[in-house]
């Protein structure tokens, strides 16, 4: 994989693959949540996990924030792979500076604890060194950098909105000095017009706070919004990846074709109605991966297919300013599956 | 066909001190759905869509309730309607698709059995006509019959939703009303699932509500927008005047709250700030404190909702009051000038 632009790398995952076995004694199977990943997170740079329910977006989460072990390949941070961890201290150093920001604002907190009181632990554990009113002192820091304000550390998560409660993880996540923030679909369950103000944020805390954010989401235009760089899943593997102004420009990969062609543009006349029935009579379905055999996982879905993607799994190797795993886009022909 | 007018809905509550103070969700809402129509409700949370439609399909349960106002289904106010005959309507003539098929199937019976469930429950008696019609209302939505044995579980999240919509057509209704039945789904079944819906009300002609908060999602689909704030009605009327030329400044704000993929990347703002608690109405205007565009008088004074050539808007800057601070003759195709900012 080359590097985009100059940033110093932060994360590198190499050929990671998470399998999970399913099925009873009967008909067992092996379920490929994410099969030969390979991506990497520079300094100070928002990168977009993009694809639809199923594809593998928050295994790859999880597998780098620890939760998960990968059935093979890799993950290095700053060069150290997560695999070299041996002590508590090495796993407790990873956690403070790898946090996570969860979906779901109305599960995520503690209904009974105040809100500052998952800030203050955090605090606690990971730096150990402050003093009680120093905790207090930079929970109220945090709390003013994402927005929120000291005089909500007294609340309780039932007296603030879905916004508000997104903001205390965000608060949460930044109390340990975070280097990478694991954000899985942090604004999915708000309102679109709360939506921005939390994207707006995630841009701060790059740019002031100088964190770099995994943004898995599967809205292309807020990732636009936010993220360098964009990577696109398809049922467990990377489709396209490349500098996401570049990406959007010019898909190469027919299922970003897909993803672009499916946001609704307001601001565009509406399409007739069997323009929209030809354009979504693709009613395909994500594949559940399971035992998958060679080949493109997107050929039952790809108008545009070869008697080679039925064959080989594409490898994600450089076209033009990205990557992508296509194989006719890869023999240089302009790929154009859905507009 | 269906009228509603006036509709009011109040969830009774207690003060701190013990005394009543009801919470009006729902504020003298009218509006009405042709046959055949395709009406989209948007707003935040918290604004009433979601109470406005239980109000409709009269699934409200304590300690909310109709306080004022009519419902007219096909000549019939709902409202005034007993529970009994109400039955019979329901699911038959007006049917509903909740938000989360994942919590509104149920886990330990098939989608078959849920379906011959409805199916019974309206006097339909032979197997072979259940499992008959069962078969058909899938094949409609696009999913194969062995379906029918499978367990929600079994089902991605998209065909899910479709097996949701399957069962409220199970009777050919003339009105389906929709609680954001996409927001689980990602933009590409979002759109199938769209289009979907619009080709069913074409073939079968059923008319659709449809509430959603996401306001490019109706764009291309409805025929008419309505967009609630704080319980009330800000701005109605045809969807494409609407989405070219928002009146109200809080549909302006909803329009502007996402990004394009196409296009300059402009910071945008999206509307700062909470809809208002319902229990404490500030006096004047609901909107005025988020209100880019306000003025001295929104604090004081409450905005009625106002006819402006087919669109209804209800904001000071329309109301002959406010001749003064905005030109009179500000035409449809201008934007008032408080715009930039």
């Amino acid at each position: 994989m080359t590097e985009p632009h100059s940033v110093t790398e932060l994360l590198r995952a190499d050929h990671l693959t998470r399998h999970f076995s399913i099925g009873g004694t009967l008909a067992r199977g092996t379920l490929h949540a994410v099969d030969d990943v390979s991506f990497s997170i520079g300094e100070r740079e928002i990168v977009a996990l993009a694809g639809e329910s199923g594809s593998g977006k928050s295994t790859v989460a999880r597998l780098l924030a620890r939760v998960y072990k990968p059935t093979s390949g890799t993950v290095a941070f700053e060069g150290r792979p997560l695999s070299a961890f041996r002590s508590r201290r090495d796993a407790l150093r990873y956690s403070g500076q790898v946090p996570m920001v969860f979906q779901d604002p109305f599960s995520s907190l503690n209904p009974v604890f105040r809100v500052s009181h998952g800030v203050l632990r955090a605090l606690k554990l990971h730096r150990p060194g402050l003093s009680a009113d120093e905790r207090r002192a930079e929970a109220a820091r945090v709390f003013d950098v994402v927005g929120l304000g000291a005089g909500m550390l007294g609340r309780y998560p039932h007296e603030l909105s879905g916004g508000q409660r997104q903001r205390v993880g965000f608060a949460q996540a930044l109390a340990t000095k975070p280097r990478l923030i694991l954000a899985d679909e942090p604004v999915s369950m708000l309102d679109t017009s709360i939506r921005i103000g939390l994207l707006n944020l995630m841009a701060k805390l790059r740019d002031e706070e100088g964190v770099s954010i995994l943004y898995i989401t599967h809205d292309i235009a807020g990732a636009r919004y936010v993220a360098d760089r964009l990577i696109v899943m398809y049922a467990g593997q990377v489709a396209e990846s490349g500098p996401i102004e570049d990406v959007l420009a010019a898909p190469r990969h027919p299922y970003t074709q897909l993803l672009l062609s499916a946001v609704p543009d307001p601001k565009a006349p509406p399409p007739s109605l069997e323009a929209l029935a030809a354009a979504s009579g693709e009613r395909g379905e994500p594949p559940k991966v399971i035992d998958p055999k060679p080949g493109c996982r997107f050929m039952p879905r790809c108008p545009v297919s070869i008697d080679m993607c039925g064959q080989v799994t594409p490898e994600l190797k450089v076209l033009g300013p990205g990557e992508a795993a296509c194989h006719v886009a890869q023999t240089g022909a302009e790929v154009k599956a859905f507009s | 066909m269906l009228e509603v007018s006036g509709l009011t809905v109040e969830y009774a509550a207690t003060t701190k001190a013990g005394g009543e103070s009801p919470v009006r969700a729902v504020d003298d809402v009218s509006f009405d759905v042709a046959a055949g129509e395709f009406v989209a409700i948007v707003g935040e949370s918290g604004c009433g869509k979601s109470t406005l439609l239980f109000a409709v399909a009269q699934l409200l349960s304590p300690p909310a309730a109709i306080t004022a106002g009519s419902v007219t289904f096909r000549g019939q106010d709902l409202v005034a309607m007993t529970d009994r005959r109400l039955a019979a309507i329901r699911w038959e003539k007006l049917s509903v698709v909740m938000q989360s098929a994942m919590n509104a199937l149920n886990p330990v019976m098939s989608v078959g059995a849920q379906f011959a469930d409805a199916l019974r429950a309206h006097g339909m008696s032979s197997r072979k006509a259940i499992a008959a019609r069962s078969a058909e209302v899938l094949r409609l939505v696009g999913i194969d019959a062995v379906h029918l044995k499978s367990f929600p579980h079994q089902l991605s999240g998209g065909m899910r939703q479709r097996a949701m919509i399957a069962m409220a057509l199970l009777f050919t209704p003339d009105l389906v009303i929709m609680d954001e039945p996409t927001s689980a789904l990602d933009v590409v079944a979002q759109r199938s699932l769209m289009t979907q819906i619009k080709e069913l009300q074409r073939e079968i002609g059923f008319a659709v509500i449809f509430v959603t908060h996401d306001m490019s999602l109706v764009s291309h689909y409805s025929d008419r927008l309505m967009v609630m704030y704080a319980g009330q009605v800000a701005e109605a009327g045809p969807t494409r005047r609407i989405f070219d030329n928002p009146l109200h400044p809080y549909s302006r704000g909803l329009l502007e709250a996402f990004p394009g993929i196409r296009g300059a990347k402009v910071p945008l703002q999206g509307i700062p700030g909470a809809p208002p608690d319902l229990s404490v109405i500030p006096n004047g205007c609901r909107f005025a404190p988020r209100c880019p565009a306000k003025m001295p008088e929104c604090e004081t004074t409450a905005p009625a909702l106002l006819d402006r050539d087919g669109v209804d808007v209800r904001c000071l800057l329309y109301a002959p009051a406010s001749a003064k601070t905005v030109p009179a003759d500000n035409g449809p195709g201008e934007k008032p000038r408080e715009r930039a900012q």
